[in-house]
């Protein structure tokens, strides 16, 4: 074996013997450095006669390449060996548990949820969203909208009244949204189309009423809307809010001193184990009440009843927002209680549109 | 409003079926609330007999009965009822009877160590009246073994209506027949009482006395009948009231009562014996008293109508009769009276003195008044069928013919108002088959009101009437077209502040609780409320007795609970109405939240991945601004002062305002004499946020974003730490810096605050990163030094804060 064969060989040795990058450079310092030992074979063919340099130039050259790629190589290898060593050092145990996002822990109550809702389909429709004070005078929750006083009707109200004033009048917490009506005939010329979500209150507490509750109302006036419109309009409201191809409703004449004719509605379902599915099954459920507006109420806000005219209607937002998300203890809404707010309240994200689908 | 078929149809000709007849009611207004069927609901209570009763050995209050049930072995049955005694027919339930109105099942079973065998019960054990004293007593010859219900008479359904307020006209049977004779299932029999003449003159005199006051009688109408043999009234007469609820008690009254449900027509029977002289119809004097019906004493006043002889006050009038002039077994000369008052008087009175009876409730609706005197002749009629007599001639003072009202009807406006068209055949047939007269044909027609019709007044009624008769399934659903304006927003701005208040929020990892609009007196003085104006006069409840002046209060208490069921973290929020004065304009909508505990903006409760850190100022701050970003309120503007209200920590509190006028909220950790007050405990932070105060934004034009102007030159960032006393804050170091160079400076944000080693006690080192935009060249860095410098001298100028070495 020639001495450059034999080189190689301890080169290549050495080179494959280093056991980390420090190694190699030794090796390659000694090989390939300033005073390195093919460094200084190369050296060699300066003082070569050009016989003895074709013969031993390309076995030198070939030596220096061959152990220069090999010292590469070899790099390349040591560096991934100590990523792979740095990598399994820093493993981490992937089970521990993330922080729950605050957008999937944070709930928006089934009553804001149902709000939207309504605003979403009502808003489609042209109706705008009024609003009005909870506390109110006698005047605008009573009789302006016809409930003359000392009428019984009055006490199917169970109000909650403020002390006297001086001059004797009472102010009172309003006991149904529709001195917001009241607000907005006096405020706004006809066309109207309103929706009205509020507070509403009545000294009623027991399994199904409770001193605060919440209620929807709308309210159209113009010279030509009648009680055909106001019966479609529910219809589609039913379909739309309750997600549902068709529903079926029952419209029973009643009494409310702010609408004649007076009408409540029930809708047809089946109650399945606590669940209600409506558009089928044989049983009736009264969801609502509305009527055409009563010219006295007409009048009472300045509008001629022979030239104007128009509906309304009034629901509860709770016992809608029960039935719909079937959630059976209305006392229930107002405990605060984060069980219950986590299980029937909605993600904030979870925005109602009708083009989304409203509970989507 | 309750009856029976059989009664119905003593006025109403039909072959409809039950559940016809129930369907059409509720299909024309007269909503069933429920058909009961007693002799079915009771079936399994059967008629028994006490032979013996001793006392309990082991028990003073309760007795052993050995019970005769008909089966020939006699039952012993424990009993505590008082009334349970040797002879007394009763009601017997059996082991193995279901109780559906108390959801329980009898049993056998030992009762202080002595075996009971059934049990006998009362009226509201089994949910069959509201007597709950005693166990139910049958009359004598009650057949033992037979259901109760049907020895009582109770063995066909009853209907039960419940009326709305407007329709008088149907507080009678009569009347709830006449009304369903226009439906066509059937025809309304029209029994109209014979006149009565009498054959002597009524020996007591009537005078309406009102002086100069209100009238509050309008007619009054009485007759003698004298000779009378009071009694209890005939098994049908009793059978029909017992069915509908009602007690009989003797035939003069019964049949008083009898004509009230038939007819919807009070009567008040008096013992002519106990009259002394006649009758005046008067106020009451303030302080009279009056012995009722009711066996209770009521004291009256000058708004009060009543009946008075020559001794005093008899009867309140329309509202109930006094004990004193009352008939029973001896009465043999009888007064009756039919009269009319007015609505609203009695309404007042009744609710003044908490009277409730059938004949307020149906004066208080309105009575018709052209029945006043055939209702007398029918009461006349039946008191001599029922107790024999002889009848005087009719006392009517007053008048009691009703103003007729007439509305002038264009047919068009059925069409107009409910959308539905109908022949003016079937217009005039429906209205005449309720009693309307309608006179003139074509296309405008005269309607006269009846009398029976209060309620009915002008052309929208009569519409109702063609509506509920026809039905409104006959009204053609019509599409309803969305109107010019309906791809507008539509809402408000506050409204928009508000939904998008609550969605940050609940992004934010809070929960949105809705609590009660009021809070106890105590709570809301806490929190800055508790004005007279604003303290309801009748609460529900004393911890609901004031409209709340912040939310806090209440989510503060709702944490508190949610800890107490073992929640301890939770972070709650509410946006909502609260209460300064009581006007309108005093109404402001607050968005609020409370954390408790471990519940932080960046997780909530502890983790692994860092130390457990209560929740402080700081959170409580970053909500508020969340909301406030969220809601539109100019970022750039606000200020925060610190300290805030009383109800929060003095020196972890601060205020957001835009200028000291405008204060949109405060934030910090609660005081912990609050939590005290409260019975709560922290940590605990909150925050209110007053959407009104945001301002509002300005319009625009178009919806174009301003201009994107990126800087062509990179930004270089610069840090300083300033030693400053602890009290210094640090947003004025911030704004030192920034105002330097308004245009070259484009952040200032604080990365550092530190005390302790290495720092002078009482002072603290604030770190600030300031980040410089050259605007029109790269900077050199002469130029960032000498800005730089300008920084240290400013900072130091505005807050004695020097560089740290």
């Amino acid at each position: 074996m020639s001495d450059i064969a034999k080189l190689e060989t301890e080169l290549l040795s050495a080179v494959g013997a280093a056991k980390d990058e420090a190694a190699l450079e030794a090796v390659r310092v000694s090989a390939l450095g300033k005073s390195g030992l093919v460094s200084a074979l190369l050296k060699t063919l300066g003082a070569m006669t050009p016989d003895e340099r074709k013969a031993k130039g390309p076995a030198i050259n070939g030596l220096k390449e061959r152990i220069t790629t090999e010292i590469a190589a070899r790099k390349d290898a040591l560096g991934m060996a100590a990523l792979d060593a740095r990598l399994a050092s820093e493993t981490v145990d992937v089970t521990l548990p993330t922080r729950e996002t605050p957008a999937e822990l944070g709930r928006v109550h089934p009553i804001s949820q149902v709000i939207d809702e309504l605003t979403a389909i009502f808003a489609d429709m042209g109706f705008a969203v009024a609003e009005g004070p909870d506390i109110e005078t006698d005047d605008y929750n009573f009789t302006k909208l016809n409930f003359p006083e000392g009428h019984p009707a009055r006490e199917m109200h169970d109000t909650f009244y403020f002390p006297p004033k001086p001059d004797g009048s009472r102010l009172l917490l309003r006991t149904h949204t529709s001195p917001v009506q009241v607000r907005t005939m006096l405020t706004q010329k006809p066309p109207i189309r309103v929706i009205i979500p509020g507070r509403t209150y009545r000294s009623d507490s027991d399994q199904t009423h409770t001193p605060m509750f919440h209620q929807v109302e709308g309210l159209v006036i113009d010279k030509t809307s009648h009680l055909g419109h106001l019966k479609w309009i529910l219809e589609e409201f039913c379909k739309a809010f309750f997600e549902v191809d068709s529903v079926n409703m029952r419209f029973r004449p009643s009494f409310f001193p702010f609408t004649e004719p007076s009408m409540e509605v029930d809708i047809q379902c089946r109650r399945d184990k606590g669940e209600i599915r409506f558009g089928e099954g044989t049983d009736w459920l009264e969801i609502l009440g509305c009527g055409m507006v009563h010219p006295n109420v007409l009048r009472n806000c300045g509008l001629d009843p022979d030239e104007y005219q128009g509906f309304a209607w009034g629901m509860g937002i709770d016992r809608i927002a029960m039935l719909k998300y079937g959630i059976n203890d209305l006392r229930a809404f107002f405990e605060a209680d984060v069980r219950w707010l986590s299980h029937y309240g909605f993600r904030p994200l979870d925005f109602p549109t009708l083009a989304g689908g409203l509970s989507a | 409003m309750k009856f029976t078929l059989s009664w119905l149809k003593e006025h109403f000709d039909t072959v409809a079926s039950l559940d016809e007849i129930v369907d059409k009611l509720t299909m024309i207004g007269l909503e069933v609330e429920r058909v009961e069927d007693k002799a079915k609901e009771f079936e399994a209570f059967k008629v028994a007999q006490i032979i013996t009763a001793e006392q309990h050995p082991n028990a003073d209050r309760l007795r052993v009965c050995t019970v005769d049930n008909g089966t020939g072995t006699p039952l012993q049955i424990v009993c505590g009822a008082p009334n349970a005694r040797a002879g007394l027919k009763t009601v017997l339930g059996l082991p193995g009877t279901y109780i559906p109105a108390k959801d329980i099942t009898l049993a056998v079973g030992k009762i202080r160590g002595v075996e009971s065998q059934g049990m006998m019960i009362s009226g509201a054990e089994i949910g069959f009246s509201s007597d709950s004293d005693g166990i139910i007593e049958l009359p004598a010859d009650a057949p033992i073994g037979k259901p109760f219900a049907e020895v009582l008479g109770l063995n066909e359904p009853v209907i039960e209506i419940n009326l709305t307020p407007n329709r008088s006209d149907c507080t009678s049977v009569n009347g709830i027949a006449r009304d369903l004779g226009a439906t066509l299932i059937g025809d309304y029999k029209e029994n109209a009482p014979k006149r009565i003449a009498g054959t002597f003159p009524c020996p007591v005199k009537v005078t309406l006395d009102f002086g100069a006051t209100h009238p509050l009688c309008p007619a009054f109408g009485l007759r003698l009948v004298r000779g009378v043999k009071n009694g209890p009234s005939p098994d049908w007469l009793q059978k029909r009231l017992t069915a509908i609820g009602l007690r009989p008690i003797n035939a003069l009254v019964d049949i008083t009562n009898y004509i009230t449900f038939d007819r919807g027509r009070p009567l008040h029977v008096f013992d002519a014996k106990k009259v002394k002289g006649n009758l005046t119809v008067r106020r009451a004097v303030n302080g009279e008293t009056l012995k009722a019906l009711d066996g209770k004493t009521y004291t009256l006043d000058a708004a009060m109508c009543v009946i008075a002889d020559e001794k005093g006050v008899e009867s309140l009038a329309g509202i109930m009769g006094g004990e004193e002039s009352g008939c029973d077994e001896n009465t043999i000369d009888v007064l009756i009276e039919s009269a009319l008052w007015d609505a609203v008087n009695i309404a007042q009175t009744g609710r003044k003195l908490g009277i409730n009876t059938d004949a307020r409730y149906r004066f208080e609706r309105g009575v018709d008044p052209n029945f006043m005197i055939p209702g007398l002749d029918l009461a006349t009629q039946m008191v001599i069928d029922l107790c024999g007599g002889e009848a005087s001639e009719a006392v009517i003072a007053g008048d009691p013919t009703p103003k007729e009202t007439i509305i002038d009807f264009p047919l068009s406006e059925l069409p107009r108002l409910a959308g539905v068209k109908l022949s003016p055949v079937e217009i005039r047939r429906t209205l005449e088959r309720l009693g309307f007269f309608a006179a003139g044909s074509g296309e405008r027609i005269k309607v006269a009101v009846p009398s029976w019709r209060p309620d009915v007044h002008g052309r929208a009624d009569i519409v109702e009437e063609l509506v509920r008769i026809v039905g409104v399934d006959k009204v053609p659903s019509t599409p309803f077209p969305s109107g010019p304006d309906a791809r507008k927003p539509v809402l408000t701005p506050i409204q928009v502040r508000t939904r998008k208040a609550k969605r940050a929020l609940a992004a934010r990892g809070l929960t949105e609780a809705v609590t009660w609009s009021f809070v106890s007196k105590r709570e809301a003085e806490l929190f800055g409320g508790g004005k007279p104006e604003l303290a309801l006069a009748n609460p529900i409840a004393a911890e609901l007795s004031d409209m709340r002046p912040s939310l806090l209060a209440s989510l503060i208490l709702s944490a508190q609970r949610n800890a107490d069921r073992g929640y301890a973290d939770v972070a709650l929020f509410e946006v909502g109405q609260i209460f300064k004065g009581d006007k309108p304009e005093d109404q402001f909508t607050a968005a609020s939240g409370v954390r408790r505990g471990l519940a932080k903006a960046d997780g909530i409760g502890r983790h692994w991945s860092s130390a457990p850190k209560p929740v402080d100022v700081f959170d409580a701050k970053a909500d508020a601004f969340a909301v406030l970003a969220a809601a539109g309120a100019p970022m750039q503007a606000l200020q925060v002062v610190p300290g805030g209200p009383v109800w929060f920590h003095p020196g972890r509190s601060g205020t957001i305002q835009i200028g000291p006028q405008n204060i949109l909220g405060h934030f910090g950790e609660m005081h912990p004499r609050i939590l005290a007050a409260l019975k709560a405990d922290g940590p605990l932070a909150g925050f209110e946020v007053i959407l009104e105060n945001l301002p509002a934004a300005k319009a625009k034009p178009t919806r174009a974003k301003p201009l994107l102007e990126l800087a062509a030159f990179q930004p270089v960032e610069r840090d300083f730490a300033f030693v400053v006393e602890s009290k210094v804050k640090a947003a004025d170091i911030a704004r030192a810096a920034q105002n330097v160079d308004k245009k070259l400076i484009v952040g200032v944000t604080v990365f550092d605050v530190y005390e302790g080693t290495g720092i002078e006690p009482g002072k603290k080192s604030v770190a600030i990163a300031v980040t410089i935009q050259p605007r029109e060249k790269t900077m050199t860095d002469q130029e960032i030094d000498a800005l730089a410098a300008k920084i240290v001298t400013e900072v130091g100028k505005r807050t004695g804060g020097a560089l740290r070495g």
